[in-house]
């Protein structure tokens, strides 16, 4: 069949459709005062489900604080924080089983350490110490864990947007029950390659979970300055995708969201878009502040919508939260934090050998010359690279 | 003159061009109100309004195609690409758009008014994704011209002249000079001529090769060659396509000797393509294979960034090398 349309009424007038045409409500479950819409279907949650995800959320406000001012302290040479969009991303990730290929752009630690990914790991990460499963060679917050089906971070935007519609595809072919989810901003959505994995995704049907965190700003470009359309749900329906706009500032309503969108890929072999509308509380990342290109008011109003507040208030009315149950994790995370930074930074960085390892499968010929008269030249200055000469 | 650093050269070369030339345009992505992740365009948005300074939506190869469309059609087009190392999904429409608009067309079209400025290289701790030097994929692309700045005097000038050359141009801004390169700039418009090498400092035993921040790297490798009694001959490339064989040439033939040092690695670097030209040009005058002082065949590493350089340290035991060979 060409010209592949879903119906064939025609017009004898012209008549224009615009952004107004196509309707897209928000999902909302959880309301300010944590109590849920009368005809709200909630998703499956138990306590202990409930738990581990507040726990998360607790552990991730506490890290990006200590880590934040690790960073101004000059322990770490940068960082990012996941604040404001924890429900965004906890909410989505519990939804998943441990098998679901996680492929994040870089906000999303929430969602590792939901997966399991220790105190110890996120430092040796930060510190580049010898520990790092990434050796050492990417800037701090560019996790990855294959054990947690966690790919690793990737700086330039958008680019696992397709990857993610590729690995969706790969667990169809081997039969898995599994899908891929493929978190990205707003901003990343303008990139080439967000198109381009979309198309793919819905016309290959490949099982994968779209979950685009909204969350108002890409560095200092406001939505405004990023889209003219009604956000990037809009684009879903046009690739012929089942899609969903989400109030990303409700942990249940993302859970419920990505809940159906899982089953629904399974079942289907189909791709999901989520939207989850949200805001970023903190700067970009270390290297900006936000004075520059937002006001304190707007801020203030969006504290207002705090995400871990709202599902501490729900938890609370539950009764599946113990009055001292907030302090003392708090207190708890504070301190394991600060042990494992005091542990992280007195490790060593790995050994220079590791340079020239996993360019290619083994290095080549060139590239043990290179580090032949690298390593020469190292001990002939040891003073000059402190970080390797004791170790060559 | 006053003493500026190479973003506020970078800024005054872009109000002065924009306020020659009402056809100018100026983006990429936060340039608009907030003047850029790193401030280049600070103040641009204020003073030529909205419509001739902002953000784009968030896509390289958009902003480069969206270029090469306004330049086709007679604007004076200055696009930003926020890191050098994301410059690549703009690679289809630079390499095979902008660079072939010209020649394809029998000349009745080109992009000739079309600058992009983008910051590149290492030394910020910025591992694999903020740190590259991407500048040989695009020397080997017939049709653009690549120019990078060694100093915030060099930057103004060059960039003017990037602007107003009737040829695309990439031009590789130092990021780690950015704030750190601070130096006397004449006020007012001025132009420093593409394809011109510049010989900074005369020697007589070895001609020492780079371009960028690099620059400063030669310098003091110089400084320690000097007090071994070995004169070098600096030379800043400043123009990496079309390059200017004659300076260098000129300047092996008195020394006999050629050292040439970038931060990109090794293999596939754009000093390969010096290296055999030179050999060519000045065969009998060589008295020493021509070194290269170069990044490693590696992506670039974040914990051992210092390693893997083409330091000071290193320049001058190749300097040594090349000497007593």
């Amino acid at each position: 069949m060409s010209n592949a349309t879903l119906n064939t009424e025609t017009v004898h007038r012209v008549s224009f459709l615009d952004k107004e045409s196509l309707h897209i409500p928000t999902l909302k479950i959880l309301q300010a005062d944590g109590t849920t819409y009368e005809t709200a279907v909630l998703p499956v949650i138990d306590q202990a489900l409930a738990e581990k995800i507040y726990d998360t959320c607790v552990f991730t406000r506490v890290l990006d604080e200590r880590m934040l001012g690790a960073q101004r302290q000059g322990r770490i040479s940068f960082y990012m924080t996941c604040t404001g969009e924890e429900a965004a991303i906890v909410g989505s990730c519990a939804a998943l089983e441990p098998g679901d290929v996680i492929l994040a752009q870089y906000r999303e630690h929430a969602a590792l350490r939901f997966r399991g990914f220790t105190t110890e790991q996120f430092m040796n990460q930060m510190f580049s110490n010898e520990k790092d499963l990434g050796k050492g060679r990417q800037m701090p917050i560019h996790y990855g864990t294959a054990e947690l089906n966690y790919q690793t971070i990737s700086s330039p935007l958008a680019t696992q947007i397709p990857q993610a519609t590729g690995v969706g595809y790969s667990l169809k072919m081997q039969g898995k029950r599994n899908v891929a989810i493929c978190y990205f901003g707003e901003g990343a959505a303008s990139e080439g390659d967000f198109h381009a994995g979309l198309n793919m995704a819905a016309v290959l049907k490949s099982p994968t979970i779209f979950f685009c965190r909204n969350n108002g700003y890409a560095i200092s470009t406001p939505t405004e300055e990023q889209y003219a359309g009604n956000g990037i749900a809009s684009r879903g329906v046009g690739y012929g995708m089942h899609t969903i706009r989400v109030d990303g500032n409700d942990m249940l309503a993302v859970l419920a969201a990505t809940q159906q969108a899982r089953a629904y890929a399974l079942e289907h072999n189909a791709p999901v878009l989520i939207e989850a509308m949200t805001y970023r509380l903190g700067a970009h990342s270390s290297s900006d502040d936000p004075s520059g290109y937002r006001s304190k008011d707007e801020e203030a109003k969006w504290q207002q919508h705090d995400p871990v507040k709202r599902f501490k208030l729900w938890l609370q009315n539950k009764g599946w939260l113990a009055e001292d149950t907030d302090a003392k994790l708090q207190e708890r995370y504070r301190e394991e934090v600060l042990a494992a930074v005091k542990v992280a930074e007195k490790l060593p960085v790995p050994m220079l050998d590791e340079i020239i390892e996993d360019v290619y499968d083994t290095p080549t010929p060139l590239l043990k010359k290179q580090l032949t008269e690298l390593k020469q030249h190292v001990k002939k200055y040891p003073q000059s690279y402190p970080k390797s000469a004791g170790r060559l | 003159m006053a003493e500026m650093n190479m973003l506020h050269a970078i800024n005054d070369a872009l109000s002065i061009a924009m306020e020659a030339d009402e056809r100018m345009l100026v983006f990429g992505e936060d340039v608009g109100h907030f003047g850029g992740v790193f401030r280049a365009t600070s103040g641009l948005q204020e003073k030529f309004g909205r419509e001739r300074c902002f953000n784009t939506p968030l896509t390289e190869q958009g902003i480069a195609g969206f270029a090469n469309g306004l330049a086709s059609n007679g604007m004076t087009t200055v696009a930003e690409i926020q890191f050098a190392d994301y410059i690549f999904p703009a690679f289809d429409q630079i390499v095979n758009e902008s660079a072939k608009f010209r020649y394809r067309s029998g000349n009745q079209f080109d992009v000739g008014g079309l600058t992009f400025r983008t910051p590149y290289g290492g030394g910020i701790a910025g591992g694999h994704y903020h740190s590259q030097s991407p500048e040989a994929y695009f020397t080997q692309t017939p049709g653009l011209k690549v120019v990078v700045p060694r100093n915030p005097e060099q930057a103004k000038g060059l960039l003017l002249a990037a602007i107003r050359d009737p040829n695309p141009v990439i031009f590789f801004e130092p990021k780690r000079l950015y704030r750190a390169s601070v130096g006397e700039v004449p006020a007012g418009d001025y132009q420093l001529e593409l394809g011109k090498a510049e010989v900074i400092h005369q020697g007589k035993d070895i001609t020492l090769l780079a371009w960028g921040a690099q620059m400063e790297i030669l310098e003091k490798a110089a400084d320690m060659a000097e007090k071994e009694g070995i004169s070098c001959e600096i030379i800043d490339l400043r123009t990496l396509s079309p390059w200017d064989v004659d300076t260098v040439a000129k300047s092996v033939t008195k020394t006999g000797r050629l050292l040439i040092n970038h931060e990109a690695p090794l293999t596939g670097g754009f000093a390969g393509e010096i290296a055999a030209t030179i050999q060519e040009e000045c065969f009998l005058s060589l008295e020493s294979p021509i070194a290269r002082v170069c990044g490693l065949d590696t992506p670039y590493p974040l914990i051992h960034e210092k390693e893997y350089m083409p330091d000071a340290l290193k320049t001058f035991e190749a300097i040594k090398a090349s000497v007593k060979f």
